[in-house]
């Protein structure tokens, strides 16, 4: 379906896309409260029955994935790929639904218009979901050891229902108690210093990183929204641009309908820079947003690892010292430890990787941006100059 | 105060020909005393022969044409009709000297029915008479700057410096300066419209009344709000007077000329919301309204219903119009506070990162946002005084000319009042031819036949007064459509270039910073 969506993204770039295991979203579908994904798969390892072959998947079970990811100790020492948000078309149904109410208030020119447009923004929204569910799935067919998960494997290629319904409501409060206790938790374990040079920069780096990336998500989303809303303006003079043009009979008229279709490309473009804006620099905040946050999460799985390897070390000594339950705690004390550093093994490499992918995910998309940004104004400045050549032309 | 008079249009010349007039109407030497309409028996002066128009220098070019011209010769004197039982009786109410008003009744200039060719024929010398104004090319610039607070608290106001620069010889100086307070601007409006609105003529409206913004300003509030709303103002208020003058028959009004010219002026106290005058007027609005509702006018002119309705849908569409910009305003204005703090918030995030190119990068992409920031600002501000406040000014212009629209179906409502009138003498009189009370009969039916030839006059005044109107709204409209064309397309120009202008920044901009994101290893 949309992978270049994926490079278009270019949320991850470094991912490798190598013959053993090639995961994409090539459909999709759009039924009412859900949205179901067409995941198709192509891969010579031998764990799948066939080399290539789809399933139909939703929401909830992406959800499931990450989940069982997140809960799996195997993995704790591994960032694990941010789950891609819900759909979310609550805004653009309502606004189609508005626009059906609103109908006979409106001339049918202008009703088809806005209805044209809040199509083509609910086509946006409904690529955008599909783009997050596909880059998640291929951050995972990406790393060297998620990509066998069995989870993983069967979420690709169980072709009925995984069942996995969503959380009632006592699971969510469990979830909630959950994070509570966790970043608690978390504050505690971030007190206490690392010994590791590495993994202290790291966690002073990440804590402020997360904290400024969602602050400058927030104020790019604003400020975006400030756009769409000048070139919905633009819009709108355009369109009473053209009555005007239809109804004057005097001079002016010509002015009026000169300037319409000028108005009317500006808006076009407008929402357009408006919408670059958003895939390049939002939705691009917004992913290093929840991957900063798996980060800090690994760095937390760590740090409370560390903290229990300290605790054990500790029970160990009283142990000793007592000389009571020695071998539980010199047990105890080795689990912990080898838990410790498989963690701290995988994690600095982990760390290493999501710097470099969001140095490149960065450059291209500033890049991008950049050079949308002159395309689009010069669209504009080229479209007023013949615009106001013509206008100062006619005397 | 002029002090050269120039050939005179009518063989008389412009301020001396009122008192003249004057002297010869004795019964009207001041509006205050006159009580009712003019006698047919119109004193000579007013009625000069047809034969001896001859407008310009250049020469009418057919007797219709000069016909037509004199009436705005006529009026280039400022004349007004007056009467108590006219709804628009502010002269009586503001303060200052109102210049001596004299009656003319254009008895024998006019002709009964206007040919619809002869709209043509009014541009055309409409033209000629705005190139040869008194042998004066249109040159005047007015400017209002300097806004000063005068006073403290509640009975501050703000002080304009006005600048007159022209080289027309009705003004006494090539360049005068005065200072004038709002309430003369809405003073002077107060006075051009009860003498020249209810006779056809389209009376640039002045700016808005502001009772928030000017309290901010009293109160002392120096902030970006209240020196926006002093710059609106000031801005609003030359365009206000620039737009009167522009009328070749405004310009010439001593109130307006008074205005810029004359270093005091009287207080026009009656432009308060709160004061008697003002009441009245708001009385007299009330009273308008239903009025229009009630008259029902029989229109045997298709020029004046088409042109009706395309005022009131152009009315329609340039509020619309004017709603779309004023929102593009504010949320451009929006969209730089939203841009200047993302720039804060992406610097932020430059300094965060460890990485050192991309942390650099992203330094360079703050600094860009926070010009485009300014950028958006500045557009905003060109969105506004440029595109807005024109909008806002021609719903304005608008609604003067449907008022004016308005005045001409009273003025025929009034006719068509004095001609039931005259109806109902008329049978009385025949009645009375029939009555059986001799002794009585001969007084009565002297009476009547008074009251009856009296009503005659004033049915045929009616008429007149009527068709005038009607010619007057047509030159009026030719005009205002004229420089409509002319000032939209001098702003959309200047806006365009302004809208070309952020769009060369922004190329300047981003072209700066591509090498800076490409450059991130």
């Amino acid at each position: 379906f949309l992978s270049y969506l994926l490079f278009g993204h270019g949320i991850n770039v470094d991912l490798q896309t190598d013959a053993t295991l090639q995961v994409d979203i090539s459909d999709a579908l759009s039924e009412r409260d859900k949205v179901k994904f067409t995941v198709h798969t192509k891969s010579t390892l031998p764990n799948f029955k066939q080399n290539e072959f789809s399933v139909v998947r939703q929401h909830e079970e992406f959800i499931w994935l990450h989940d069982s990811f997140v809960e799996n100790e195997e993995y704790a020492g591994y960032i694990i790929p941010p789950a891609p948000p819900r759909p979310d078309f609550d805004a653009s149904r309502e606004k189609l639904q508005k626009l059906g109410e609103g109908e006979g208030s409106m001339t049918k020119e202008e009703f088809t218009k806005m209805k044209q447009e809040l199509e083509a923004e609910y086509l946006a929204i409904f690529k955008k979901t599909v783009a997050m569910h596909e880059v998640f799935l291929c951050r995972v067919a990406a790393h060297p050891v998620l990509r066998k998960d069995l989870n993983f494997h069967v979420f690709l290629e169980y072709n009925q229902d995984l069942s996995v319904r969503g959380k009632n409501k006592r699971e969510k409060m469990e979830d909630f108690f959950k994070n509570v206790v966790k970043s608690a938790d978390g504050v505690l374990v971030a007190g206490v210093k690392d010994v590791d040079d590495f993994f202290e920069h790291e966690k002073t780096f990440l804590l402020e990183y997360h904290n400024r990336v969602k602050d400058a998500s927030a104020k790019s989303d604003r400020m975006i929204r400030s756009h769409k809303s000048a070139a919905d303006d633009i819009n709108r003079i355009a369109s009473t641009l053209y009555t005007l043009g239809t109804q004057d009979s005097t001079d002016v008229c010509k002015y009026w309908t000169k300037l319409f279709p000028l108005f009317s490309k500006l808006s076009k473009i407008e929402a357009r820079v408006a919408a670059d804006e958003d895939l390049k620099l939002a939705d691009l905040l917004k992913y290093y947003l929840r991957e900063s946050q798996a980060a800090k999460d690994l760095l937390y799985r760590r740090g409370r690892a560390l903290v229990d390897y300290e605790n054990a070390n500790k029970a160990l000594d009283k142990a000793r010292a007592k000389n009571k339950d020695v071998l539980q705690a010199e047990t105890s004390q080795q689990v912990c430890c080898q838990k410790f550093e498989k963690i701290s093994e995988s994690a600095k490499q982990e760390l290493i990787d999501f710097k470099t992918r969001r140095v490149a995910a960065f450059r291209k998309n500033l890049v991008e941006l950049a050079e949308l940004e002159l395309k689009h104004a010069k669209g504009n400045l080229q479209l007023l100059q013949s615009c106001l050549g013509v206008l100062k032309g006619d005397t | 105060m002029a002090a050269e008079m120039e050939p005179p249009p009518l063989g008389n010349a412009g301020e001396t020909d009122f008192r003249e007039l004057e002297d010869g109407e004795d019964l009207f030497v001041s509006t205050v005393t006159t009580l009712e309409y003019p006698e047919p028996s119109s004193p000579e002066p007013a009625s000069l022969p047809a034969e001896d128009i001859s407008i310009n220098s250049n020469g009418p070019k057919q007797k219709d044409v000069s016909f037509d011209d004199d009436p705005e010769d006529l009026f280039a004197e400022a004349t007004e009709e007056v009467s108590l039982d006219s709804p628009e009786r502010e002269p009586i109410l503001s303060d200052g000297p109102s210049p001596a008003i004299t009656p003319v009744t254009p008895t024998t200039m006019l002709t009964p029915r206007m040919d619809l060719g002869a709209a043509d024929m009014f541009e055309r010398s409409l033209d000629e008479i705005e190139e040869d104004n008194n042998g004066d090319t249109f040159d005047i610039h007015i400017a209002v700057s300097d806004p000063e607070k005068v006073g403290d608290g509640m009975n501050a106001y703000m002080g304009y410096k006005v600048t007159t620069k022209t080289s027309m010889t009705i003004f006494n100086k090539n360049e005068t300066t005065v200072r004038r307070r709002f309430s003369d601007f809405l003073g002077l409006h107060s006075k051009l419209a009860s003498k020249y609105l209810h006779i056809g003529y389209i009376v640039p409206p002045a700016p808005e009344k502001s009772i928030v913004g000017m309290t901010k300003v009293k109160v002392g509030k120096e902030d970006l709000s209240s020196a926006e709303f002093v710059e609106k103002r000031r801005s609003a208020l030359e365009r206000y007077l620039m737009r009167t003058v522009k009328h070749p028959v405004l310009l010439k009004d001593p109130d307006v000329i008074m205005f810029l010219e004359s270093s005091e002026l009287p207080r026009a106290v009656s432009t308060q919301a709160l004061s008697g005058a003002g009441i009245l007027r708001m009385v007299n609005k009330a009273a308008d309204a239903v009025n229009k509702m009630t008259i029902k006018m029989n229109e045997s002119d298709a020029w004046f219903e088409e042109k009706h309705q395309q005022f009131e849908n152009l009315d329609l569409q340039l509020r619309k119009l004017h709603a779309s910009v004023e929102s593009l305003v504010c949320h451009r204005k929006e969209l730089s506070v939203n841009t200047a703090s993302f720039a804060k918030s992406a610097a932020m995030l430059g300094n965060s990162e460890d990485h050192t190119a991309l942390s650099r990068a992203l330094s360079q992409l703050a600094e860009v946002e926070e010009k485009i920031d300014r950028l958006h600002q500045d557009q905003a501000y060109a969105d506004f005084y440029l595109f807005s406040e024109l909008l806002g000014d021609y719903v304005r212009l608008i609604t003067a000319v449907k008022s004016v629209f308005d005045q001409r179906m009273k003025t025929w409502s009034k006719w068509q009042d004095t001609q039931l009138l005259l109806q109902k003498k008329r049978e009385s009189e025949a009645k009375l031819q029939f009555a059986n009370k001799p002794d009585k009969l001969q007084q009565a039916k002297d009476e009547i036949k008074e009251v009856r030839s009296t009503l005659e006059g004033k049915v045929e005044q009616g008429e007149k007064d009527f068709e005038l109107i009607s010619k007057t709204i047509r030159k009026e409209v030719s005009r205002f459509e004229k420089e409509r064309v002319k000032d939209f397309k001098a702003v959309i120009i200047k806006y365009l270039e302004s809208l070309v202008q952020t769009q060369q920044q922004l190329i300047k901009y981003w072209e700066a910073f591509l090498p800076e994101a490409k450059a991130i290893a």
